[in-house]
């Protein structure tokens, strides 16, 4: 069977708008989580989110093509570039996919087209509303940008869209469907008409996000994008790729429980597909990214599916409490923090760290980073309506 | 005008608690709890909208989490009605 390099990284984050800025800020713990302020918040319970500050789509794209495009389509497009560029790859058209991850779509544009039908009472819209609104805007726009014409769809399950994504990209490449992917995710959801939603779902922290530690108070929003370039192993190395990991399982379930509460058995269940498909044992796995999102419900049954899986589980971190979190996009900014932790043999912490929680009794690598090298990883990315997915990678 | 009296307010609660699970008023008690009546975390948020529209209050999330008993929502309704006809505090 083929295995499957990632050979290119690039990302566009509260953290950092490329690879290496994103890597400094993980380990030195630097938060992206600050006052909202693309979208004002009076009235709102909170007031906080991880904005992507300081992008320029004009870097990456010419002034048509940014016109055309809504703020998430932008942001994966600068991602996927960065990726192609640190790759170094030629695509073969035919024997390409681009497989993305975004579960909201254009919502910039969405809230503003409203805002011009009900409140200015307009009534004529951009024609270009519709394409920039469609979740598979960012796929589309990346494979015209390459010219990849093999297979292009983007998955939507909210917060593991993704991980769907990366894993259904790294399948193609290992069944030989196809040789080379561009895959990853990218979300822009902060806007008042997601934030009112959010609010009235009682997740959101009022402060920041506290994965894991027992005065945690819930999520903090995010946006931003992420993508690789993955190829078969073979073909990487006979061009001489720079290899940065091996990407070698991916698992998932549905809970086939509640729309909201997660069960820590379909969680589990996920993390040992992961590990099946990667032929891989439960003891190589020497760093776990934690789905973490920091509420009170996710982080309990996180750990105590982590203890199923693992009679000694491995130190687990969330870096949500730093990057926040980035719906469809949030699993492609953790396999990312993922991938350069095995790379660097450096483990990122989980910031924001005050008190243990007796219900979340495992390692997580509180507030400092580790230098402890992992052989291999798991990136848990569990979403809303109990769909959940596991990437699995190896330190190459 | 809007009666306040505690009998008022509890059948005002029970008659939205109703309404927003789909249940029969009568099935539910001023004594009843949300895990008797099957209410899960989900159920509660959407009562938690229901009440703030029907009493025109803002339910923090802190004390949003307190609300998983009949009894527990008329208390904390009735408080969030007084504190509302009290005028603030000059600062």
């Amino acid at each position: 069977m083929r295995r499957v390099a990632v050979t290119g990284l690039g990302v566009i984050s509260p953290i950092g708008l490329n690879s290496q800025e994103f890597w400094q800020s993980l380990l030195r713990g630097r938060s992206g989580i600050g006052p909202i302020e693309s979208v004002n918040c009076d009235g709102l319970r909170f007031a906080n989110a991880a904005e992507v500050r300081g992008f320029d789509p004009l870097l990456w794209l010419d002034a048509k093509q940014a016109s055309q495009m809504d703020r998430s389509a932008q942001m994966a497009v600068a991602a996927a570039v960065q990726a192609v560029e640190s790759s170094a790859i030629a695509f073969d058209p035919l024997r390409s996919a681009v497989v993305t991850g975004c579960s909201v779509g254009g919502q910039p544009t969405e809230d503003s087209v409203y805002r011009q039908l009900y409140e200015e009472k307009k009534t004529r819209f951009d024609p270009l509303t519709i394409p920039r609104i469609m979740g598979n805007a960012a796929a589309s726009w990346i494979s015209m940008r390459f010219g990849i014409q093999g297979p292009c769809f983007n998955v939507s399950t909210a917060c593991a869209s993704a991980a769907h994504a990366m894993g259904h990209a790294f399948w193609m490449i290992r069944s030989g469907s196809v040789d080379t992917a561009l895959t990853g995710g990218t979300e822009a959801p902060i806007t008042f008409s997601m934030l009112r939603g959010w609010e009235a779902m009682r997740v959101v922290a009022p402060d920041t996000c506290r994965p894991f530690s027992r005065d945690r108070r819930g999520m903090i929003l995010a946006e931003g994008a992420a993508f690789f370039v993955l190829e078969d192993m073979g073909a990487a190395r006979a061009r001489g790729a720079n290899i940065i990991a091996e990407i070698c399982g991916f698992g998932m379930s549905a809970d086939a429980s509640h729309l909201t509460l997660p069960s820590s058995s379909g969680a589990a269940l996920a993390m040992r597909q992961a590990l099946e498909d990667a032929r891989m044992p439960a003891a190589d796995v020497g760093y776990i990214n934690a789905h973490g999102t920091g509420t009170p419900a996710n982080d309990p049954a996180e750990v105590r599916s982590i203890r199923s899986v693992f009679a000694a589980p491995p130190p687990i971190s969330s870096t949500k409490s730093m990057h926040g979190h980035a719906l469809g996009a949030g699993p492609a900014l953790e396999a990312l923090a993922t991938v350069l932790a095995l790379q660097h043999g450096v483990l990122p912490p989980t910031a924001n760290f005050n008190e243990p929680d007796p219900d979340c009794d495992v390692d997580v690598i509180p507030n400092a980073v580790r230098e402890q090298k992992a052989r291999a990883a798991l990136s848990n990315s569990f979403a809303f309506g109990g769909l959940n997915a596991v990437l699995a990678f190896r330190a190459f | 005008m809007e009666s306040t009296s505690e009998t008022d307010l509890l059948s005002r609660v029970i008659r939205v608690v109703a309404k927003s699970q789909h249940m029969d008023a009568s099935a539910i008690k001023p004594e009843s709890t949300f895990a008797e009546l099957g209410i899960d975390s989900l159920d509660g948020l959407q009562i938690l909208f229901a009440l703030e529209e029907e009493f025109g209050v803002s339910i923090p999330d802190d004390a949003g989490k307190e609300f998983n008993s009949i009894a527990r929502v008329s208390g904390g309704i009735q408080m969030l009605l007084k504190a509302k006809s009290e005028p603030a505090p000059a600062s």
